[in-house]
């Protein structure tokens, strides 16, 4: 029975993120398009660019005045026909490569894109050195000739002499 | 060895140095792409004299101050009184309407004194994005040959316009 009521309770709190991130999403205006594939590009354009005053929204998500003409600027670039890469160009020449959030792979960003990687190479070899140094301590050493000969003077002279 | 346990210490020393330095960053202001390239061209009506049009060519020729303003901007007027200074420092500020209703910049120039040679009128920001304008006030230091050399997003405070912006300025003017 409770099992139930927690899965219903779940279910409710699902539906309910669901649908406040949906509604959420709805843009300010929508832009209208010929066609669908125009209205998909836009959908994911505006999605991919940043919007420059409230810098951690993008273009669909700030109500930022400047987003909603920035919106209507990337509606009528595909509406003139302009490719993706003329319209992310256009965008980047005036407000700079802030305006994506996927920055490009360039000797300023190598840091960003292989920072995570090089942090991950950096960890597993300090695990690995740490590993190899603690094995290296508890390996046996094997005895000198020394220490044997002493050990076997001693286990012979259990042997013979008894008690 | 008594003052092992005092390992974390030279540790939180260094984090407290690398967030201080942080907090001093200003990662909201951007550079601009526009550093170092011919302003972007424009041609938009004068705001006080409707019969003249305002255009990127009537910048070149000395080095001027290009403001990006509106009435509605609050930084604006606290911004204001620098520019008058400016103003009387001779040095020529051409400014940009940004988005906004002629009535209520007239007035603010009005009520607050005017310190632009000349001002293109951009009601619906289409210049303001041609020049990357995201938060008002915006101001660019271009060069006699019309290229951008210095900008400030934000309000020009008088330390910065001491510091920063005359002394660019005058170096401007002795470049041929």
């Amino acid at each position: 029975m409770i099992g139930l009521r927690v899965a219903r309770l779940l279910l409710g709190a699902l539906l309910f993120l669901a649908l406040g991130n949906s509604a959420l999403a709805v843009p300010a205006e929508s832009a209208r398009f010929e066609t669908e594939a125009q209205a998909q590009r836009y959908q994911r354009l505006v999605r991919e660019l940043r919007c420059t005053v409230c810098q951690n929204q993008n273009l669909i998500e700030s109500s930022a005045p400047l987003a909603a003409d920035l919106r209507r600027q990337v509606a009528q670039m595909i509406r003139e026909g302009q490719s993706d890469e003329q319209i992310v160009a256009y965008l980047v020449v005036r407000y700079g490569d802030f305006v994506l959030f996927r920055p490009p792979l360039q000797a300023s960003t190598y840091l960003l894109w292989f920072g995570p990687g090089l942090l991950l190479v950096l960890g597993l070899g300090v695990l690995g050195w740490k590993l190899w140094q603690r094995r290296a301590r508890t390996a046996p050493v094997p005895l000198s000739d020394d220490e044997y000969a002493c050990l076997r003077r001693l286990l012979d002279d259990d042997a013979g002499g008894g008690r | 060895m008594k003052l092992r346990f005092l390992w974390p210490l030279p540790l939180f020393l260094a984090l407290v140095a690398a967030l201080g330095f942080g907090l001093r960053l200003e990662p909201g202001s951007l550079p601009s792409p526009l550093i170092g390239r011919e302003m972007p061209a424009f041609e938009l009506a004068e705001l006080r004299d409707t019969d003249r049009r305002l255009a990127s060519a009537d910048l070149v020729g000395q080095p001027v101050l290009f403001n990006v303003w509106a009435s509605w901007c609050v930084t604006c007027l606290a911004e204001h009184p620098v520019l008058m200074e400016l103003k009387r420092a001779g040095i020529p500020i051409y400014g940009l309407n940004y988005k906004d209703s002629r009535a209520e910049a007239l007035r603010f120039l009005d009520r607050h004194g005017d310190p632009y040679r000349a001002i293109g009128f951009d009601a619906d920001g289409n210049v303001g994005i041609d020049w990357g304008v995201y938060a008002t006030p915006e101001t660019f230091v271009l060069d006699r040959h019309g290229v951008v050399r210095f900008k400030h997003t934000g309000r020009l405070t008088p330390e910065l316009v001491e510091e920063t912006v005359i002394p660019l300025y005058r170096r401007l003017e002795a470049e041929s």
